[in-house]
């Protein structure tokens, strides 16, 4: 515990005299006796050897994915990371700064937080960015709270088939200003959010639609046509795969209003689901209403040109309970290791990874249909990730796959009971090789024969 | 220089694996695909990544370069070795959802600092998934919520905060579906119990306080505040982003909180990463354990596992279960520090901000001159009327001697405020030495105060004109250039 904690018995003494009081104990006089504790029972300190073996000893238990085949997503996902977004990251000069309130030497956060917001944008087809949310899911449940402050309106429609978690979030966050969720089912043979029985006539109007993009099955929903069937004044909110936006058409070009989505896929690591950042795009014409921080260009007395927070005027420091969110400190951080990870791809590179993903999963598919008779539970383009039934226990089967060091595609029935038992989400990224979903194909024909 | 600018098309900075996939058509309809030339990311190569980057990097200013006297924001040193503990792809690379029995080690370091947290808070049960100050504000103020609506008491619609909180607080409040109600601090920055009897009552839900509160005092009557508040049938919520002050010496538990959230990324030394990822874990009594969201850790036997069943969870805050690699840096820290540790850790960093407050006392005015505790506010106001020198002036004249700034204008309750937080980490050489600083400030400002206008002069750019870039925002490169690039 020393080893961070700077000052001599001697030095001690001096600050003491200098303040006027005989002890510490002193300086804490203004906390009434019948609250004080002697002492907190939390064992003796820990030298930093004993600390890191610790950590290991338990960290050591756990299954990690680098151990495993990965053929599961459905949120956070198994993808290459340069060492460089990790270099990068590692330096504390980015690590141990605070929010950048000094834009003079804080130059370095608020240039990059520029440029994220930059890309978010480009990815997005939007015009303006924040500089993080925390997770997709919040940044979700926020943009539900804006349209609503928006439009004026206790009411938004959500997709059943957005990620369930990202729902129940948002669930949580409308109590407050107790705004009603309605859940819009998908068409039973698309999977793709289906309006055709919604009357936006009768009775009160949502502020908002929310679809995802692609949504939790893995499905590419057809924004233009969701946009051409939903009123002028209902603002659709897009949750994207910001990887898949290297493939699909911005959101923004497709009349998306807002367009929220976890940063995971961009060069975070999956963390056990945290921490990622959620990022949160908008037109410039909703930019007062957004939540969190917002860097823009500035210029400063000599006229050179910089970077500053703008709109501070929406945020709680200042406007307090007027504010448009709470949020305060956010997830800069993780925003850094993406602007670094989509540097480094660039277009072309993004497009690639994309691809890769895209073509694996779409391989994948073809082989459990023709080598297993799995049957696609959605006939509709997918992006990484798909429904399929497969006539097998699907419980059973990730047991079995798991034993054989994989962590198989993920058993639908938790999350959606109405599948059955026998359907799986299957995730295929860059990294997953061809021999290995060979393997799984083979270790899947097995256990459908009853062979394991 | 913005990345962009050092694009050109063809350049790459990643090879990727080779997978010996197929390639599909895209089997998405002709408008849903996105044009070749799309999206404008930047095309560099990796050596122009690296040090594009650690240019920026070298624009900062942090910790780890210097004294970081933000009030409030707790900017202690962050342990390097914390790092290394999570950088491992054991902690790195687990799924969540991955089967239980492949996580237990994840599980066991979740619940291990549930229970710790308790030890410190004295409170009964823990959740870890609120991301940040903030967001554990909304997740008590949504339990408080949720145990008035059960409780069949939906008149409790007014949360009482005083004119010192952070703003946060309020905001958080107000998101969670309540009405704010200010309450006006005594004239010694505590809270004023006759205030307080006069705006609380059966329409009360809750108080929110921080304690030692925003002025760096302790609010030394927090036990008859408890009293009235409870004795209202209203709860009371704790702000820990102050808690660095008492750890070892007082518990929020024992002083008769309700709800109580802590700032890992302050007291607990995990590194602010110039605005998150922090954490900000939530703890209750026993009373309103069921009111917590959703999974908690729990303990069978030898195996943990996450319980999802609890009668009147609020539901999930976020997704998934927490800012793990958070958690466990936060656990280290309080693994390195033992209960005696962290003792020490409030002890110095209460004698930090009493040694710097006494230094610069000599010569500055106090807005509150007693005994304080991790932090203390001065009050410029006496400058700005005298030499027109506002604390705006003397923050930036700070940067120029190598200085982070002190917090400014906050809390709003004093007009030219300067909140200075020391933290434990810093040598009683650097306090001297940053007394020294405002001293020769105030020296500059008594000779030619116009000067300090037009501060900071050393630094890579100079003061900004905010407001001109809040009225015509840019907020973005321009995309044009991009495609072109």
């Amino acid at each position: 515990m020393l080893r961070y904690l700077p000052h001599t018995e001697e030095e001690i003494k001096e600050m003491l005299e200098t303040i006027g009081v005989d002890s510490i104990d002193e300086l804490f006089q203004m906390i009434p006796e019948r609250l004080r504790i002697s002492s907190l029972d939390l064992g003796k300190p820990m030298d930093e050897y004993n600390l890191v073996n610790y950590f290991r000893n338990i960290g050591e238990s756990n299954v990690s994915m680098d151990k495993l085949r990965v053929f599961r997503g459905a949120g956070i996902y198994n993808h290459f990371i340069p060492y460089v977004v990790y270099n990068l990251a590692s330096r504390t000069e980015f690590l141990t700064a605070y929010t950048p309130y000094q834009p003079e030497v804080s130059q370095g956060t608020l240039t990059f937080m520029f440029e994220f917001q930059t890309m978010i944008c480009e990815l997005t087809g939007m015009e303006v960015a924040n500089s993080s949310m925390y997770d997709g899911a919040s940044a979700m449940a926020e943009a539900i709270l804006m349209a609503a402050r928006l439009k004026n309106r206790f009411k938004a429609y959500v997709a059943e088939s957005v990620h369930p978690e990202y729902i129940q979030v948002a669930k949580t966050y409308c109590m407050g200003p107790g705004i009603e969720l309605e859940l819009m089912p998908f068409d039973e043979t698309t999977g793709r959010v289906d309006l055709k029985d919604v009357d936006f006539t009768d009775g009160e109007k949502p502020a908002a639609l929310v679809v995802g993009y692609p949504n939790f099955f893995g499905v590419i929903e057809d924004l233009r046509a969701i946009r051409t069937a939903l009123p002028d004044d209902v603002l659709l909110i897009v949750v994207a795969n910001p990887l898949a936006l290297a493939l699909y058409r911005a959101p923004g070009d497709l009349g998306a209003d807002i367009v929220v989505g976890d940063g995971q896929p961009l060069g975070i690591p999956p963390q056990f689901g945290g921490p990622s950042f959620g990022f949160f795009a908008t037109r410039m014409k909703y930019v007062r209403q957004m939540p969190g921080r917002i860097v823009g260009k500035a210029r400063d007395l000599k006229g050179r040109e910089g970077y500053v927070m703008i709109l501070q005027t929406r945020e709680q420091h200042i406007r307090r309970h007027r504010a448009t969110s709470n949020i305060c400190t956010n997830h800069a951080h993780s925003a850094l290791m993406a602007t670094v990870y989509m540097s480094l791809m660039g277009r072309k590179g993004l497009k690639e990874v994309a691809k890769r993903c895209h073509d694996g999963a779409h391989y994948l598919a073809r082989e459990l249909i023709s080598s297993l008779g799995g049957k696609l539970v959605f006939n509709a383009p997918f992006f990484h990730e798909f429904l399929i039934r497969l006539e097998m226990d699907t419980k059973y089967m990730d047991e079995k796959l798991r034993e054989k060091g994989f962590l198989g595609p993920l058993p639908i029935v938790d999350f959606y009971p109405r599948f059955g038992d026998d359907v799986a989400l299957f995730c295929v990224t860059e990294l997953n090789t061809i021999d290995e979903m060979n393997e799984l194909v083979n270790i899947l024909e097995a256990i459908k024969n009853g062979d394991i | 220089m913005v990345i962009f600018e050092e694009s050109k098309r063809g350049r790459r900075g990643v090879q990727l694996p080779e997978s010996g996939v197929p390639e599909s058509e895209l089997d998405v309809e002709d408008h849903l695909i996105r044009p070749e030339e799309e999206p404008g990311l930047p095309e560099v190569t990796e050596p122009q990544v690296v040090r594009h980057f650690i240019r920026l990097s070298r624009l900062n200013y942090s910790v780890d370069t210097g004294f970081y006297p933000l009030g409030s924001c707790t900017m202690k040193y962050n342990p390097k070795v914390h790092e290394f503990i999570v950088a491992a792809p054991h902690f790195t690379h687990l799924h969540p959802y991955q089967r239980q029995e492949d996580v237990q080690g994840a599980l066991r370091l979740m619940y291990e600092l549930q229970e710790v947290l308790c030890e410190i808070t004295g409170m009964d049960a823990f959740t870890l998934q609120p991301a940040a100050g903030a967001h554990g504000e909304l997740t008590g103020m949504l339990m408080v919520r949720k145990f008035f609506e059960v409780r069949g008491e939906n008149n409790r619609r007014k949360v009482l905060i005083p004119d010192s909180a952070h703003g946060t607080n309020p905001a958080s409040a107000v998101m969670a579906g309540f009405e704010v109600v200010e309450i006006k601090s005594g004239e010694d920055g505590l809270v004023d119990l006759n205030e307080l009897r006069k705006n609380v009552g059966g329409d009360t839900a809750a108080l929110m306080l921080t304690n030692p509160n925003t002025l760096g005092l302790f609010e030394k009557e927090i036990l008859e505040i408890s009293e009235m508040i409870h004795d209202a049938g209203a709860l009371l919520y704790y702000d820990g982003a102050n808690l660095n002050a008492i750890m070892g010496y007082a518990r929020p538990g024992d002083m008769g909180f309700d709800i109580v959230h802590l700032n890992l990324h302050k007291t607990f030394s995990t590194p602010h990463g110039m605005g998150g990822p922090g954490s900000g874990p939530v703890g209750v009594k026993a009373f309103l354990k069921e009111f917590l969201p959703v999974p908690v850790i729990v303990k069978d036997g030898e195996r943990y596992r996450m319980d999802y069943d609890l009668k009147h969870s609020i539901g999930k805050v976020r997704s998934f279960y927490a800012n793990f690699t958070v958690l466990l840096k936060a656990y280290a820290y309080i693994l390195s520090m033992g209960g005696e540790g962290l003792k020490r850790v409030s002890q110095l960093a209460v004698l930090n901000a009493n040694y710097l407050k006494t230094l610069l006392s000599r010569r500055y005015k106090l807005k509150y001159d007693h005994p304080c505790m991790h932090e203390f506010v001065l009050d410029n106001e006496w400058l700005t009327k005298n030499l027109g020198v506002k604390t705006l002036d003397i923050a930036k004249r700070l940067l120029d001697k190598g200085f982070h700034a002190p917090t400014i204008y906050f809390p709003l309750i004093v007009h030219e405020a300067m909140m200075v937080e020391p933290t434990e980490t810093e040598t009683k050489d650097t306090l001297d030495a940053f007394a020294r600083a405002m001293f020769e400030i105030l020296d500059e400002a008594e000779r030619a105060p116009e000067h300090l206008k037009e501060a900071p002069l050393t630094t890579p750019v100079s003061r900004f004109d905010e407001v001109a870039a809040s009225r015509h925002p840019e907020v973005a490169y321009r995309r044009k250039e991009v495609a072109g690039s």
